[in-house]
């Protein structure tokens, strides 16, 4: 422990520093790599993280299996596209997971600077206790073993007796279910407007939505939010000003947090469908006698939700950030209210362990979103190298 | 007479009715939060235990909040410090982005692969775990000194400008008269800051007048989690959703700020899409 305390001098930041630096020179080197191993790297990556996560809940047999299995599915079924994003994605989590801990470890004042009476010797104790050396590499090692070899984010430092696990159990569901919710609002709401102006081009029901649409991404999610809660809450008593149970207590939150993204894609959905109605084949289908209602269901759209797919993954990440604001706002038991109550109490492990769950979610999505734009476009299906 | 494209490009701003409203409104805003505390000699920290929670009224035009400061001074005075932010912040993420990028576009292949791999992944992340963060490394620094959230919001924000930048670079390079001057053996440097980047200065004025506004709602979410060093906007809209309640109504200490900071935010994206618009009138949605 001392010889950790030791090397976080000057030369530690610098070496910190280097690793940093070496890891980012490292991940952008993937782009060397080429067609065939990425394809290989990317599936054992893949196998290999599934394995990893199915080991807590199957045992160390199914694991494996499940993990070989899924190598080789991924392997020969993923598109190229899809392994290339594994490959970078998987180390960049880790690199991502140094980085929190290197920023964390340089802001000041550390868990333990509130202990009462704190003795260097108790100080020691805690950190020992808890698995928090003086110096971020070490914890960082400490903190990845703990992570791949028993599986577990770590006790909360300053939550008494608590683990990581249950601090975040309750909150993840919550988290999940507000920001799907807002997600699907927004595509519903952005693709409805984003359609129905670019098929109406140069009318008053275009020039409107766009403005309201610029409005909406103009407005920070926490103004429109209090504005909803002292008219719909405060003013009529339709819905609870805050906290979260119902279905009731949803609506508010998710839409407060749906309204910036549906108004970027609104604008997406309107310029792809205008650009989609311009193409030949839309002028074909149209020659061909179908009724205009079916050209758009069945020809124009798929080509219009292309750029909405695509900003898909930027969404989700500006669903989370925003979901801290609206979680405090509106007091829902999140995820969010725990990153930012660890950030400012300087409870490393909570930080880290909403920073994993959240950019596991986002990585997550963005996979799916890579598939989806797959199956949209035929052009990057393919699978071989 | 023909005229020239800025000329052109001028005179399709002005007929673009929403962005000429969003220029006004902002010229006044601006113009008032940078005079209105001087003309006035208003005090936004002044405390007046006996005027607490007034409504508007000829003394004070836009109320006084809890403690009696008078709500003017103090919505003027945080206009001051949002917009520094957005514009220091964004001078800071236009600097990197167009640095960066205009090094993937004008190098291409490999390179730009890489450099843009880099940014699609950061794009994906959600950016405010950065940015907390590192204002927490920050967070003893005297409270009022904003170079740190220049950087930490700047830092975050470059990426849009960076793909942008690469996107023009990359175009331009393969012209004619890029490859002239590289015949003539002129140094990297000087075709990327002489001969490609100039012509890329309208595309980042635009971007630039868009990237104000996420700025300036970023660093409102800050204060509004707490973690802001000075007095602005988003924390007068935090003070003032922390006074809503169902039994007594004290709308001003809301109101105020968040009117501000909309129609601000409103005015610089009406004004950056017109923009967008006049520079580049066949890339119109």
């Amino acid at each position: 422990m001392d010889a950790a305390g030791v090397r976080g001098g000057k030369w530690g930041a610098v070496i910190e520093a280097g690793i940093l630096i070496f890891g980012v020179v490292l991940l952008g080197a993937t782009a060397w790599c080429p067609p065939r191993v990425t394809r290989a790297l990317g599936a054992l990556l893949f196998g290999g993280v599934l394995g990893v996560v199915l080991r807590f809940a199957f045992g160390i047999p199914a694991a494996i299996v499940c993990g070989l299995l899924a190598c080789a599915l991924t392997f020969r079924f993923f598109p190229l596209l899809v392994l290339r994003r594994v490959l970078f994605l998987v180390p960049a989590l880790v690199l991502l997971i140094y980085a929190t801990t290197l920023l964390m470890y340089r802001a000041p004042g550390n868990p333990f600077a509130n202990e009462r009476a704190s003795t260097p010797q108790v100080e020691a104790a805690l950190r020992a206790q808890y698995g928090v050396p003086k110096n971020a590499s070490a914890f960082f090692q400490i903190y990845m073993r703990r992570l791949l070899v028993e599986g577990t984010l770590g006790p909360s430092i300053k939550v008494q007796g608590r683990t990581v696990e249950e601090l975040i159990g309750p909150a993840f569901p919550v988290s999940v279910a507000l920001g799907s919710l807002s997600l699907l609002l927004s595509v519903a709401l952005g693709l409805g407007l984003g359609i129905a102006a670019g098929l109406r081009r140069n009318t008053a029901l275009d020039h409107l939505s766009m403005v309201l649409a610029l409005v909406g991404v103009s407005l920070p999610n926490f103004v429109l939010g209090s504005a909803a809660m002292i008219v719909f809450s405060l003013w009529f008593r339709w819905l609870p000003v805050a906290g979260w149970g119902s279905l009731r207590h949803v609506l508010m939150p998710a839409v407060a947090l749906s309204l910036p993204n549906a108004a970027i894609i609104a604008r997406l959905a309107r310029s792809g469908m205008i650009e989609v109605l311009q193409q030949d084949y839309i002028r074909t289908a149209r020659a061909k006698g179908l009724p205009e209602s079916w050209v758009v269901v069945r020809h124009a759209l798929r080509g219009t939700l292309m750029p909405v797919v695509s900003f898909l993954g930027p969404a989700a990440a500006a669903t989370m950030t925003g979901s801290f604001v609206v979680e405090v706002l509106f007091a829902v038991p999140g995820m969010g209210q725990w990153f930012v109550k660890g950030a400012i109490n300087r409870d490393y492990s909570v930080v880290l362990g909403t920073a994993i769950v959240y950019f596991g979610l986002v990585i997550l999505f963005n996979l799916l979103v890579d598939l989806a734009y797959a199956w949209l476009d035929p052009r990057l299906r393919s699978t071989g190298p | 007479m023909t005229k020239s494209p800025l000329q052109q490009a001028l005179q399709r701003l002005a007929r673009n009715r929403v962005a000429v409203l969003g220029a006004v409104l902002l010229a006044l805003i601006i113009f008032g939060c940078v005079l209105g505390p001087i003309l006035f000699k208003l005090d936004p920290q002044l405390t007046q235990p006996a005027l607490r929670n007034q409504p508007p009224s000829v003394r004070f035009w836009f109320g006084t909040d809890g403690l009696g400061r008078d709500l003017l001074a103090r919505v003027l005075v945080g206009g001051r410090t949002s917009l520094l932010v957005g514009l220091a912040a964004t001078a800071v993420s236009v600097i990197v982005g167009v640095a960066y990028g205009a090094i993937a576009g004008f190098y291409g292949g490999k390179i730009d692969e890489a450099m843009m791999r880099l940014v699609d992944f950061m794009y994906g992340l959600p950016y405010m775990f950065l940015v907390i963060l590192i204002m927490l490394m920050f967070s003893e620094t005297a409270r009022g000194d904003m170079l740190p959230v220049f950087l930490a919001l700047g830092l975050v924000q470059w990426l849009t400008m960076a793909r942008i930048v690469r996107g023009q670079v990359l175009a331009l390079r393969r012209q004619e008269f890029v490859l002239a001057a590289e015949l003539l053996g002129f140094s990297d440097a000087r075709l990327l800051l002489r001969h490609v980047l100039p012509n890329v200065l309208g595309v980042i004025m635009v971007y630039a007048t868009l990237m104000v506004p996420s700025v300036i709602i970023l660093e409102s979410f800050l204060s509004f989690l707490g973690l802001g060093v000075a007095l602005s906007w988003g924390q007068l809209v935090s003070d003032g959703i922390a006074v809503i309640n169902p039994i007594r109504s004290y709308w001003w200490i809301l109101l105020w700020p968040s009117a501000f900071l909309g129609t601000t935010l409103v005015s610089l994206n009406f004004l950056g899409d017109g923009l967008r618009d006049a520079l580049d009138p066949k890339g119109k949605p």
